[in-house]
């Protein structure tokens, strides 16, 4: 199969703007975690979140902004520093040659809840005219592909939040049938008081407000998710396609990728996740040997962290890989986590240092090697990232040097 | 999706599952496509009076009727809904049902709006009416996230067939209903799965959509004439009326379908999509994008232009899509663009937004199967500017070897999808 690199990173994170901003948090162990301040939380079952604030005008074009959500203006940013690490114009490429791949777990939601407030308050003439699709999944794969002149397949996947692998595998498929140059991934979140209140129904947001105790994924005293919002978008390329336009330089490579759904529960059949690392390794032709670090989901939900714990230990053996979770200094971004612990994945094996995972004080699973606190100097040739959706959706990706 | 004769999986549709405005069910959508009847009528399912556009093609579906239990009823979003019970006679029409292995088995579902009916309902009631931002979580339906991520749509229908594959929605406006299939087919020749249920969903008529789409008048103010309201290609056309339904197929590997001796009603040959980068609700004139993206499925079909056989049209009855899309025909199937019949169902059945381009498919593959090209209803008096054979008003017996089907869509999205009869080669 023909090889597809990652030429290209662009990231927003809770704990960082840009990719060396929030490389510097993460292996420093900075959360990016806090008190929600974008509405008063009282009366709701959340207090925090992680936050992407910016504003907006100093870095997106004033018409943009009447008709985009907060989280799609954060994927316009990522989509141009992602390009731009690329060295890559689109515009300047063969017609139909670069393409957009995102996933969305719920659009967007904020702009919703403004246009829906204005039709139940005001009437039906007070909706914006661009409603029709500044909510939408695909927003954001239509404003990037817009802006950067990207005329070739363009897509949107939501599986909640595994959707982000999945958008980066659907991506390498359309490299390898021609397209020279996908960007692909995800920026997600929404923090409004409309998907505050729905993001809470899950059950698997946590309730506490101390922002150093509400995330704590394979700890003792794990209580759930903490939501956040950012995310990662990559560019995917051919190696010979890249040094053609004079980019010789790589992140690594998308080696390998499965997906897979958990049964109905109560069915007696055995979950999905295991199968999907066992067929991600299996498409990247490597063994769980081969594998020098494990991105995990980390869901915060103390049973989904030991069923996690558990494949970890059946594929690897007790302690038989470092696992980290970034993600507990940005929240789960929704469809946008993913693609950031890949982004950090690459980052791992470029500069042979597995981030840390913050806060967890009491492990509560012996059997996991998990790297807390500091970072860990490692020699990394290749890393597997893991993403489980609500609702039964796995996603394992492999990436190798 | 890479070509038909290359030597690798191939992929075959061996079930069709429909819920269309009118009576539910594959048979009845074909009547009423074939008799040239519409369904468009004055909405009936909210107050439509403060509304510009106040047409649509609604489904006549009982929940209750169709098999569903009461608390499937009361949690599920009537587009879930609608996928189930379409999906359900999807699977009984292939018979795949206990053949399937799960984990060879996977789901796409393709949608525009996800839950917007209960997502506009259930704000209403936490907000009270839009008074309060600060929403009131004493309030609303315990599935709420169920409706805030319509991935919950694909979980139901994961279960539903025992699919533990590859799961997941593909989004993308108006062309879902085209790219989950092909996304589904990928699957299939990528060897991740030997059967896909695949399809998509969207019951939007709510407050919320119906005012979106008056505020760029994209929707017919036709409200005198709801029957004839949707009227793609004639020169009075003034806007597409808003449909609802669903199409759900079963996607099979087609050695896998032959060696269960499964009824093959179309092979889907090729696929391709293409963005306009253009605007996120505009189309350029020139259809350039759209005939890309055509041009690229014929070639992977290993098909000329001349091999096209009835082109299933996105029509949606709005003046810019119509030129635009009569221009792509054009540009990409040259001179037998004139000779090809090309038809809109959306005449007939409104558009449905994300899943519109799935019942579309279900209606290219029923051509195929029963030779018969459905027509545009409506077109009455023709726009100059679209001058090509729109079959109008009445069916078309005729044999039907091979379709294209095409859609185009915000956020600038053009797909094209083409069908073969199962035993189509060259001639």
């Amino acid at each position: 199969m023909t090889d597809v690199v990652v030429t290209g990173i662009g990231v927003v994170a809770p704990n960082g703007w840009g990719v060396a901003e929030y490389w510097d948090a993460t292996l420093a162990g900075r959360s990016g975690l806090g008190p929600l301040t974008r509405f008063d939380s009282t009366g709701y079952r959340a207090h925090v979140a992680g936050e992407v604030n910016f504003t907006p005008e100093e870095h997106l074009p004033g018409r943009l902004l009447p008709q985009t959500d907060h989280m799609t203006r954060l994927a316009l940013v990522a989509a141009e520093e992602a390009l731009a690490d690329a060295g890559a114009d689109p515009t300047t490429m063969p017609d139909f040659s670069a393409g957009v791949v995102t996933a969305a777990s719920a659009g967007g939601f904020e702009f919703g809840q403004k246009e829906l407030q204005a039709l139940w308050s005001k009437g039906p003439a007070y909706v914006s005219a661009y409603q029709s699709f500044a909510w939408f999944y695909p927003v954001n794969t239509g404003q990037i592909s817009i802006r950067h002149g990207m005329r070739g397949p363009g897509s949107a996947l939501v599986a909640e939040q595994a959707g982000g692998l999945d958008a980066l595998a659907k991506a390498r498929r359309h490299v390898r049938e021609g397209t020279a140059l996908m960007l692909a991934g995800a920026v997600d979140g929404s923090l409004c008081p409309w998907s505050w209140l729905c993001l809470s129904r899950s059950g698997t947001v946590s309730p506490r407000r101390d922002p150093q105790r509400a995330f704590l994924p394979f700890d003792a005293d794990a209580s759930g998710g903490v939501p956040g919002e950012g995310g990662a978008l990559l560019v995917l390329e051919t190696p010979d396609g890249a040094a053609e336009r004079g980019q010789h330089r790589h992140y690594g490579r998308i080696a390998g990728y499965a997906a897979t759904f958990d049964p109905r529960p109560g069915s007696g059949r055995p979950p999905g996740l295991r199968r999907a690392i066992d067929t991600a390794l299996a498409d990247a032709g490597i063994g769980p040997s081969d594998v020098d670090v494990v991105f995990a989901d980390a869901s915060g939900v103390a049973e989904q962290d030991r069923a996690e714990a558990e494949v970890l230990g059946a594929v690897f053996g007790p302690r038989g890989v470092p696992v980290t979770a970034p993600k507990t200094m940005t929240g789960r971004l929704l469809a946008g986590g993913a693609p950031l612990d890949v982004a950090a994945a690459l980052l791992s094996l470029r500069d042979g240092v597995i981030p840390p995972s913050v806060h967890i004080g009491r492990p509560a699973h012996p059997d996991l090697d998990l790297v807390r606190d500091r970072p860990r100097p490692a020699r990394l040739g290749s890393a597997l990232v893991l993403a489980r959706g609500h609702g039964g959706f796995n996603s394992a990706l492999v990436l190798t040097s | 999706m890479v070509g038909v004769d290359d030597g690798r999986r191939r992929v075959v549709v061996t079930g069709i599952g429909v819920v269309a405005p009118g009576e539910v069910g594959t048979k009845a959508f074909w009547e009423l496509l074939t008799a040239g009847r519409t369904a468009t009528r004055t909405i009936s399912t909210f107050d439509p009076s403060p509304f510009r556009s106040r047409v649509a093609a609604e489904c006549d579906f009982d929940p209750q009727a169709a098999g569903l239990t009461q608390r499937q009823i009361r949690q599920w979003d009537r587009t879930a809904q609608f996928a189930v019970v379409a999906a359900r006679e999807a699977l009984d029409d292939s018979g795949v049902s206990g053949v399937n292995d799960p984990i060879r088995t996977g789901v796409m579902a393709g949608t525009a709006c996800g839950m917007t009916i209960s997502l506009d309902r259930e704000f209403a009631v936490v907000s009270d009416e839009g008074r309060k931002r600060l929403v009131d979580d004493a309030h609303g339906v315990p599935y709420l996230y169920d409706y805030f991520v319509p991935s919950s749509m694909a979980t139901e229908l994961a279960w539903l067939v025992e699919a533990e594959g590859p799961v997941g929605v593909v989004s993308t406006g108006c062309t879902s209903g085209i790219d989950v299939i092909a996304h589904a087919c990928d699957l299939i020749r990528d060897d991740a799965a030997d059967v896909m249920l695949a399809g998509a969903s969207d019951a939007a008529i709510s407050p919320i959509t119906v005012a979106c789409f008056d505020a760029i008048k994209a929707t017919t103010p036709r409200n005198d004439e709801p029957e004839s309201a949707s009227r793609p290609f004639d020169l009075t056309r003034n806007g597409f009326a808003l449909g609802e339904g669903a199409a759900m197929f079963v996607l099979e590997e087609r050695e896998h379908a032959i060696r269960r001796g499964a009824h093959i009603y179309a092979e889907v040959t090729g696929y391709a999509g293409r963005c306009n980068s253009y605007s996120m609700t505009g189309l350029r004139v020139d259809g350039n994008e759209m005939a890309e993206a055509i041009r690229v499925a014929l070639d992977r079909s290993r098909m000329n232009p001349e091999d096209v056989g009835y082109v299933n049209a996105h029509g949606s009855a709005t003046k810019q899509n119509d030129r635009h899309e009569t221009a792509a025909f054009k540009k990409s199937l040259g001179d037998h663009a004139y000779r090809v019949p090309v038809s809109s169902i959306k005449s007939m059945i409104g558009h449905s937004l994300g899943a519109v381009c799935a019942l579309e498919f279900a209606a290219s593959a029923l051509a195929i199967e029963h030779s018969v090209v459905p027509p545009t209803a409506n077109l009455h008096v023709p726009d100059p500017e679209c001058d090509l054979d729109y079959v109008p008003l009445v069916a078309r017996e005729q044999r039907v070897r091979t379709v294209l089907s095409v859609a185009s869509g915000f956020g600038g999205f053009q797909s094209a999808i083409v069908l073969a009869e199962p035993e189509w080669s060259r001639g």
